[in-house]
């Protein structure tokens, strides 16, 4: 990149001088320096109304000297003194200018912000204990560092609509708004479905929907998570399970090739919930409410929680050891090129690798991933819906994944193929195998998380881990590498896929030293060429560009867009 | 630097002891007669005698919940008591009170509400930290059961033991 050095502006906050990039807002520029300055309205990726008046600092210029007086005398360090404005101004909207004074700890800062916070709380209702935002709510945080304590309000609160159903996935309670209108600008600026808006004046504004609309797209939830308080919540959370109580694991999601970053909320092995986390290489500070919502089925009755292997027609559960040498048994007889492996592109990077040396160990004639596709949505979601096609492509060092299966179904139909291992894999419903295909097998191994129809013809069954429950690495569509983490432990005897087929190796009469899936990792680096000198530490929370694959994610393009209209800090 | 005990001097008399035993054992025949004599009274004849009416204003026994005077429930499940209970005998969990309900208006409920006794230390942090003044420790003290389920209190045996608690709850207060 050959970028001109920006022009830097020396900026005085709170006593300090400091040197920032021309065109910086004043609320970013106290945040680069760890200053905080209390916001409601602003979001670095919205266009900045102004209108919540949280973020109002003291701000200064040099003196302007009167026609004839001396120009201000520059200190040794070239700093002109600065002259103090009487009137407050906004940080959230206002770029920084040379030689500005900012002050945020001063006398006249902290009166505006107890004004704000004690006009915000006239009206606003005093029901923590109900509300779902209780623990991570902006008016609760600032209240109790600028407010008052007390209120001085002795009227009625103005009474407003509560528990309006905005869309289906979205609850409203107009008194809780404060009006900061985020959401407003999300949908008109982000989700393009410009469909809330206020309504009447002063006290009385209501925040709604455009009559006969509903807040119904697919991004909608995000404006749950930036309603700095719990005007919006999420039907799927609501009254499920206080903010305090859990445990946040950062995360990326498996619904789709972008691999949207995302933090997953759970406690003592259950998921409540799910929200975007911010990557602005990857999904900026949003992800679609479909995959968001997708992962209910994690929880469902159909998880196998133990092996099972056939008795005759009838399923009856064993223990791993025992379906382990039933597999081996059955593997002894049979010539590698009678062998088809299945994996799946929803495999890490590492399960992908020692599902390669699986295939190499039993000289398995047939390899293939199923291909899931879809339709991209022109904002997040993208036409692949497997998570790490990419690393199939790299790792398992597959050119075109799925051109095999067509082959593979022949291949059983003819006898050439006598045995299918399906790691991760609906043969049935995903693959388009049909059931009289599959009973045609000598012997039929599946390993998956829930079951279905291809389990139920299966020799054996191995339950495997669903992806909130295993560690890894995966390649989004833009060739970045991320990491999985395991959230939750898995049910019953479940083990994550890598284990799996690691046990599948040593039953078979293969040995290998790995115990952890950093040790896969680790050969990965050593063996992968892609993955040269990498650890599992230097990928970090927000992943590292790997793989230049030349692929766009478009609601970020639109941002780039218009963070260089200067419309939003980004 | 040792600190030397100054010994008091004792005179030949109290170097015998015998005096001192002699007035120990004045005082230890002055309660046997008294008490066999019926005059004293030392030991309560517990479980035939009770407790109950001689326990302090301030005596922590079972934790409960109450209801108001409309026999609303009190409790928003907000679940601050389960976090705070210090060794997590509380469990929670919340529901939303259908739109149709009278008492809509509150939103949410306790759907399951246990306390579990075995693990109850009485410690009073629960009615301490309830801002719906929802959960109060009761007089209850002999908590007994035959099995680990029968000593979990839910929802139904904490109202029981809870009854009714009059006075304004902020969730009631129209102008809050």
């Amino acid at each position: 990149m050959s970028e001109e050095k920006p022009d830097l502006i020396d900026v005085q906050i709170n006593g300090e001088w400091h040197s920032f990039p021309k065109g910086t807002r004043m609320i970013e520029a106290c945040r680069q320096v760890g200053v905080e300055v209390p916001h409601y309205c602003y979001h670095p990726k919205l266009t900045s109304p102004g209108n919540c008046r949280m973020c109002l600092v003291e701000m200064g210029m040099p003196p302007r000297p009167r026609p004839g007086d001396d120009p201000p005398e520059p200190d040794e360090d070239g700093h002109l003194p600065i002259s103090w404005i009487p009137r407050p101004a906004i940080a959230c909207a206002n770029t920084i200018a040379p030689n500005m004074g900012i002050r945020t700890e001063s006398e006249m800062t902290e009166e505006c912000r107890k004004g704000v916070m004690e006009l915000l709380l006239a009206n606003h209702p005093l029901d923590c204990p109900i509300c779902d935002q209780a623990g991570e709510c902006s008016l609760q945080e600032f209240s109790v560092e600028h407010g008052n304590g007390e209120s001085r309000f002795r009227e009625q609160k103005v009474k407003k609509p509560k528990n309006v159903d905005v869309g289906p996935r979205i609850r409203l309670d107009d008194e809780r708004c404060i009006m900061c209108s985020r959401c407003i600008r999300f949908t008109d600026e982000i989700a393009d479905d410009p469909v809330l808006g206020f309504t009447d004046r002063g006290s009385h504004t209501v925040l709604t929907v455009y009559p006969g609309k509903e807040l119904a797209n697919n991004y909608s939830l995000n404006t749950v998570d930036i309603c700095p308080v719990g005007a919006l919540t999420s039907n799927d959370f609501r009254f499920q399970m206080r903010v305090w109580f859990m445990k946040e694991v950062k995360t990326i999601d498996t619904n789709c090739a972008t691999g949207a970053n995302i933090t997953v909320y759970s406690r003592e092995d259950k998921i409540y919930r799910i929200t975007p986390r911010q990557n602005n290489d990857v999904n900026s500070d949003w992800m679609p409410d479909s995959h968001r919502l997708n992962f209910h089925w994690i929880e469902s009755e159909a998880r196998l929680t133990e092996p099972l292997v056939k008795d005759g027609d009838q399923h009856r559960s064993a223990s791993w050891q025992e379906a382990l040498a039933t597999t081996a048994d059955k593997l002894a007889g049979l010539e590698g090129s009678e062998i088809a492996v299945i994996a799946s592109a929803r495999m890490t990077n590492e399960e992908l690798l020692i599902t390669n040396r699986f295939v190499k160990h039993l000289e398995a004639g047939h390899v293939d991933t199923v291909p899931r596709t879809g339709e991209a949505d022109g904002y997040l979601i993208s036409a692949d819906r497997n998570p790490n096609t990419l690393g199939v492509k790299t790792v398992l060092g597959l050119d075109d994944p799925g051109s095999q299966l067509s082959a593979i179904q022949e291949g059983i139909e003819q006898g050439r193929i006598k045995a299918v291992i399906s790691l991760q894999e609906n043969l049935i419903e995903d693959a388009g195998f049909s059931a009289d295909t599959l009973k045609k097998l000598d012997f039929l191994l599946v390993s998956y998380p829930l079951a279905n129809p291809t389990a139920d013809l299966a020799d054996v069954v191995l339950p495997g881990a669903a992806w909130a429950e295993k560690s890894g690495t995966m390649l989004n569509i833009t060739g970045r590498l991320q990491r999985l983490n395991k959230a939750v432990d898995g049910p019953g005897l479940t083990l994550e896929p890598w284990e799996i087929v690691r046990d599948l190796i040593q039953a078979t009469g293969g040995g290998n030293g790995i115990y952890s899936v950093n040790d896969l990792f680790q050969q990965l680096a050593a063996e992968v060429s892609e993955f040269e000198g990498l650890t599992w530490g230097r990928i970090g929370d927000l992943g590292i560009p790997l793989i230049e694959t030349g692929e766009t994610i478009p609601l970020l393009e639109r941002e780039k867009e218009r963070i260089a209209k200067g419309l939003i800090v980004g | 630097m040792a600190i030397v005990v100054k010994r008091p001097k004792l005179k030949l008399w109290e170097q015998l002891y015998l005096p001192a035993i002699a007035k120990g054992m004045r005082v230890t025949l002055g309660h046997f007669f008294k008490i066999v004599s019926g005059k004293k009274k030392v030991t309560m004849q517990y479980p035939e005698e009770k407790w109950d009416e001689h326990l302090p204003e301030h005596y922590r026994g079972a934790p409960a919940l109450v209801t108001d005077e409309q026999d609303r429930e009190r409790c928003v499940a907000c679940q601050l008591c389960e976090f705070i209970c210090p060794p997590r005998a509380i469990t929670i969990k919340p529901e939303e009170i259908p739109s149709d309900d009278q008492w809509a208006k509150v939103e949410k409920r306790p759907k399951a509400f246990d306390i579990d006794m075995i693990r109850c230390i009485y410690c009073g942090l629960c009615e301490e930290v309830c801002p719906e003044q929802a959960i109060f420790l009761r007089k209850d003290y002999a908590i007994t059961g035959t099995s680990r389920e029968e000593m979990v209190h839910d929802k139904e045996k904490l109202y029981e033991i809870g009854g009714v608690r009059v006075g304004l709850v902020n969730k009631w207060n129209e102008l809050k």
